[in-house]
C-alpha cells in the first residue's frame, strides 16, 4: 500500500461501494437543496445530481460501466417503484374512476401531440432522418423508447438521451407552465406531467401533490402502450 | 416489510415474464402495477386474502417507502446520458430546442383536453 498512494483510490474506484455512496450522497444534497427552496422547479434534484456525478466521473476518468456497477442497485429499484405506484392508485381509486373519460381523451390527444409535434419540429429544424426517428418516442420511459427506436432501425442510445432530456425539461417546465395557464386541477396537471415527461415528470408530480402523482403514474403507464403503436404509424405518415 | 417487498418483486416478475412471453409493447413493471392493483382490489372483496403483506398496511408502507425517493432512481440513467452527450455534438442545440418545444406543446394539449372534457361532462350532468 505504502509504495503507491493511489492504490487505495484504485481499489475503491473499482468497487460498487464508492459509486453507490456517491450517488446517494450527491442526491441527498441536491434533494436537501430542492426542499430548502420549497421544491423550486429549477432546483430539480435529478438534474443537479446527474450533472454533478457526470462531472465527477469525467474529472476522475471513471467509465460509466464502473460507475454503474455501484449505481445499478439504485437503478434496479425503478421497476419495483413502478409496481408500487399501484398503492396510491388504489387509495385514490374513486377519483380515478370518476375521471376515466377525461383521462382517456387527454391520453389520445396528448400522445398524438407528443409524437406528431416532435417529428414535425425535427423536420422543420432539418434534422437527418435517423435523428428524427430516434426522437419520436421521447415521451415514454427509456426502456420502451429504446425498443421503439430499435424497431425503426434508429439509434436506441440517442432515443434514451432524448427521453431523459425530455423528462428533465418537462419536470422543470411543468409547474410554471401550469401556473401560468391558471389550471388548479391537480388531476389534469399530473396527467399532463406523466404523459409528456414519463417517470421523471411523475417524480416531480409526487413532490407537488399526491393526486397529481397518481394521475401522472397512470398517464405514464398508458402512454407507454399508446406510443408503441403510434410512433410507427406517425413515422410512415410524416417522415419523408 | 420483507414479505411486502417480495410481493412487489413477484408482481414485477410475473409482469416481465408475461410481457416477454407474449411480446407485448409494454414495460413489464407496468403490467406488475396492474397485477398489484388487482390483488389490492381482490383483497377488499375476499377477506381470505387479507394476510401477510396485505394486512395492517404492510404493502402500503413498503410501496410508499419506495416512492418517497422516486427521483433518486432516475439518477443512474441520467448520468449515462451525460456520458453520451457527444451523441448530441452535431445537432445538439436543434435537438434540445425541438424537445423543449415539443414537451411544452404536449403538456398544454394534454392538460387542456383533460379540463375541457371534464368541464363538458360536468355541464351534461348539471342538465
Amino acid at each position: 500500500m505504502k509504495d503507491n498512494p493511489f492504490s487505495l483510490w484504485v481499489y475503491l474506484s473499482q468497487s460498487p461501494l464508492l459509486w453507490l455512496t456517491v450517488t446517494l450522497l450527491v442526491y441527498a444534497s441536491t434533494d436537501a437543496v430542492s426542499l430548502a427552496t420549497r421544491r423550486h422547479p429549477l432546483a430539480n434534484p435529478v438534474l443537479h445530481a446527474t450533472w454533478i456525478i457526470g462531472a465527477f466521473l469525467l474529472l476522475t476518468g471513471t467509465s460509466y460501466t464502473t460507475y454503474f456497477a455501484g449505481a445499478q442497485f439504485v437503478h434496479f429499484l425503478l421497476g419495483p417503484a413502478t409496481v408500487a405506484l399501484a398503492v396510491p392508485l388504489y387509495e385514490n381509486r374513486k377519483r380515478v374512476v370518476s375521471s376515466i373519460v377525461p383521462m382517456l381523451v387527454a391520453l389520445i390527444s396528448g400522445s398524438v401531440t407528443a409524437v406528431v409535434s416532435v417529428v414535425l419540429l425535427a423536420e422543420v429544424a432539418g434534422l437527418p432522418r435517423d435523428v428524427v426517428l430516434s426522437l419520436a418516442p421521447k415521451s415514454v420511459t427509456a426502456g420502451v423508447a429504446m425498443g421503439i427506436a430499435e424497431s425503426l432501425h434508429a439509434d436506441p442510445s440517442l432515443a434514451a438521451v432524448a427521453v431523459i432530456l425530455t423528462g428533465i425539461m418537462g419536470a422543470i417546465i411543468v409547474t410554471p407552465l401550469m401556473n401560468r395557464t391558471g389550471i388548479t386541477d391537480y388531476r389534469a396537471r399530473g396527467f399532463a406531467a406523466g404523459l409528456a415527461a414519463h417517470g421523471i415528470g411523475t417524480a416531480r408530480a409526487f413532490q407537488v401533490d399526491e393526486i397529481a402523482g397518481v394521475f401522472s403514474g397512470i398517464a405514464m403507464s398508458l402512454n407507454a402502450l399508446v406510443t408503441s403503436f403510434l410512433v410507427p404509424l406517425a413515422v410512415t405518415l410524416l417522415v419523408r | 416489510m420483507l414479505a411486502s417487498l417480495g410481493l412487489i418483486l413477484l408482481c414485477q416478475l410475473i409482469g416481465e415474464a408475461v410481457v416477454r412471453g407474449l411480446g407485448l409493447p409494454l414495460p413489464g413493471p407496468v403490467l406488475g402495477l396492474l397485477l398489484l392493483l388487482i390483488v389490492l382490489l381482490a383483497r377488499d372483496r375476499f377477506a381470505l386474502l387479507a394476510r401477510g403483506p396485505l394486512r395492517d398496511g404492510g404493502i402500503e408502507t413498503a410501496s410508499k417507502g419506495l416512492l418517497v425517493h422516486l427521483s433518486l432512481l432516475f439518477v443512474p440513467a441520467g448520468v449515462g446520458v451525460v456520458q453520451e452527450l457527444d451523441l448530441l455534438a452535431s445537432h445538439g442545440i436543434a435537438i434540445v430546442v425541438v424537445l423543449a418545444l415539443s414537451v411544452v406543446v404536449t403538456l398544454l394539449a394534454t392538460v387542456l383536453t383533460f379540463r375541457l372534457v371534464s368541464r363538458l361532462l360536468r355541464q351534461q350532468d348539471a342538465r
